[in-house]
């Protein structure tokens, strides 16, 4: 466990010694107050606008940091030949998986927990409320999301030699599910055989990153996700996670590195 | 004596990324042992199989056929590189790490409590001359600093064995001195090295056995002076000898 901690302690000191973290930030704090210093016709509700506007930009932030981190980690690693000195000493290479996505992850838990204070605070001062336990659940659920994004990434960059053909292929697929994942099995019902099958098995692999998309429940106030739905939501995250961790694994447990 | 490194039958193939070509074989049905407390040169020119034969050793890499073994447990299982140091050829550590960062970072794959890991990191600064640049980020560090803190990684479990890839390779000749002087140091402290070097020179100095591979095959093996008076010349003309280069004309 020492050695897996090891190694994400020194992936979240890289993200976090790099840009590209405060870039986004500082882009994000830019627009959305920005946006927040116009007056369009005194309307009340626009409010909810900039709150939208605010959490369109944390998602394509977070997923920038999360898909570009976990890309490079380990092309990186062999590249810069760092990857020969970490596996001679006595760390497994499913340890190596572990460490990276685990640093990845964290790391990118940080950077929404500091994004979601920024949310926070615009979103208080318009409205003077605080709905912590919605935020709470909120910015859960799209951490849970970017487990699943990290994952996937992470095992792309084992397939994928380039990092940035691997973070071009995560952000299609990533975009495509948030997009248009919850409308394939209706596309299916329109389709002849056999591509109706074969959409609705697309349908029913992919992992669902829509289900974690829960901005309009923040923007409105609509109240409080129940709580095992929520658990629910973990749960499909978790077993999504694994299942890409386990075939990053497969796929470099026998690869050679010369 | 048992031999802490054991090599048997070792055989490894590419396969080749053109169409029509067959396997490329690295490393051809070699065997080789080193006790403990030798100090064993890897000779053999460029594309020998030197590298090669090294990576199986550390588990990189997957031998087509045959075994290896480290301090008697086979080289596919991490727990056989955990008495092991190794300083691989042109590394670039992570350059947004300080030098006792990264020799932290290393400590703590190995599981070294934390007053151990300082005391260590200091010791191993120190053994390096980088103690002035101990909290410098490695980007700023030059080759030789760079090279200097791989060996101080290389050391940072006090390990048995020590497996040096070209350690010398691009230093200049303080530098090189320097690495000449840390083997030693080690072989007094009953250290087993096992190193690639195209330092002929060097190797001389401070090897008891060396291994003479080309084309994948291990040519010839047994003490620098064994191999010198046989051949009855120096290191280089023998090695040039065994490896069967003919000069021109």
């Amino acid at each position: 466990m020492s050695a897996i901690w090891a190694i994400a302690t020194v992936v979240i000191k890289e993200l976090y010694r790099r840009k590209d973290f405060y870039v986004l930030f500082v882009l994000t704090a830019l627009i959305t107050l920005l946006m927040g210093s116009l007056h369009f016709f005194s309307d009340e509700q626009v409010v909810r606008y900039l709150k939208e506007i605010c959490l369109l930009l944390i998602w394509v932030s977070a997923l920038v940091i999360a898909i570009t981190t976990a890309a490079r980690q380990i092309p990186a690693e062999r590249e810069n030949r760092t990857i020969f000195p970490l596996l001679a000493k006595p760390v497994s290479r499913a340890q190596v998986i572990l460490g990276k996505f685990l640093g990845c992850w964290l790391a990118c838990g940080l950077a929404l927990v500091v994004f979601y204070l920024f949310f926070g605070v615009v979103s208080a001062a318009r409205e003077h409320a605080w709905p912590l336990a919605s935020y709470f659940q909120a910015l859960w659920l799209h951490w849970c999301l970017l487990a699943i994004v990290v994952a996937l990434a992470l095992g792309g960059s084992l397939v994928f030699a380039a990092p940035s053909s691997n973070a071009t292929i995560c952000f299609a697929v990533c975009l495509g599910i948030l997009l248009v994942g919850r409308h394939l099995n209706k596309v299916a019902l329109g389709l002849p055989e056999p591509s109706q099958t074969l959409l609705y098995a697309v349908y029913f692999a992919i992992p669902h990153l829509e289900l974690f998309d829960v901005r309009q429940l923040i923007i409105h106030d609509w109240g409080l996700i129940a709580w095992p739905v929520w658990a629910a939501a973990t749960a499909y995250a978790a077993a999504y996670t694994a299942f890409f961790l386990l075939a990053a694994w497969l796929v470099f447990r026998r690869k050679p590195l010369s | 004596m048992e031999p802490i490194l054991k090599i048997e039958n070792l055989q490894v193939e590419y396969r080749s990324r053109e169409l029509g070509q067959g396997a490329k074989v690295a490393v051809k049905g070699l065997n080789l042992s080193v006790l403990a407390g030798e100090v064993f040169g890897f000779l053999g020119p460029n594309g020998a199989g030197k590298t090669t034969t090294m990576h199986v050793l550390l588990g990189f890499l997957a031998p087509t056929s045959g075994t290896a073994s480290l301090f008697g447990v086979d080289v596919r299982q991490p727990i056989a590189r955990q008495r092991i140091g190794y300083l691989p050829e042109m590394t670039y550590y992570y350059k947004f790490l300080t030098g006792e960062e990264l020799l932290r970072f290393y400590a703590r794959i190995f599981g070294l409590p934390r007053p151990e890991a300082e005391r260590r990191i200091d010791a191993l600064l120190k053994l390096v001359e980088l103690d002035s640049a101990r909290r410098q980020p490695i980007k700023s560090y030059s080759k030789g600093m760079q090279q200097r803190v791989g060996l101080a990684q290389a050391l940072i479990n006090n390990p048995d064995l020590l497996i040096l890839d070209e350690p010398t390779s691009g230093l200049d000749p303080l530098g090189r001195m320097k690495v000449r002087e840390i083997i030693h140091r080690l072989k007094h402290e009953g250290k087993t090295v096992f190193f690639s070097s195209h330092e002929l020179g060097e190797v001389e100095t401070v090897c008891d056995r060396v291994g003479i591979l080309s084309a994948g095959e291990l040519k010839a093996i047994g003490p620098v002076e064994e191999l010198v008076r046989q051949y009855r010349s120096n290191l280089e003309q023998a090695f040039l000898k065994i490896i069967g280069y003919e000069p021109p004309g």
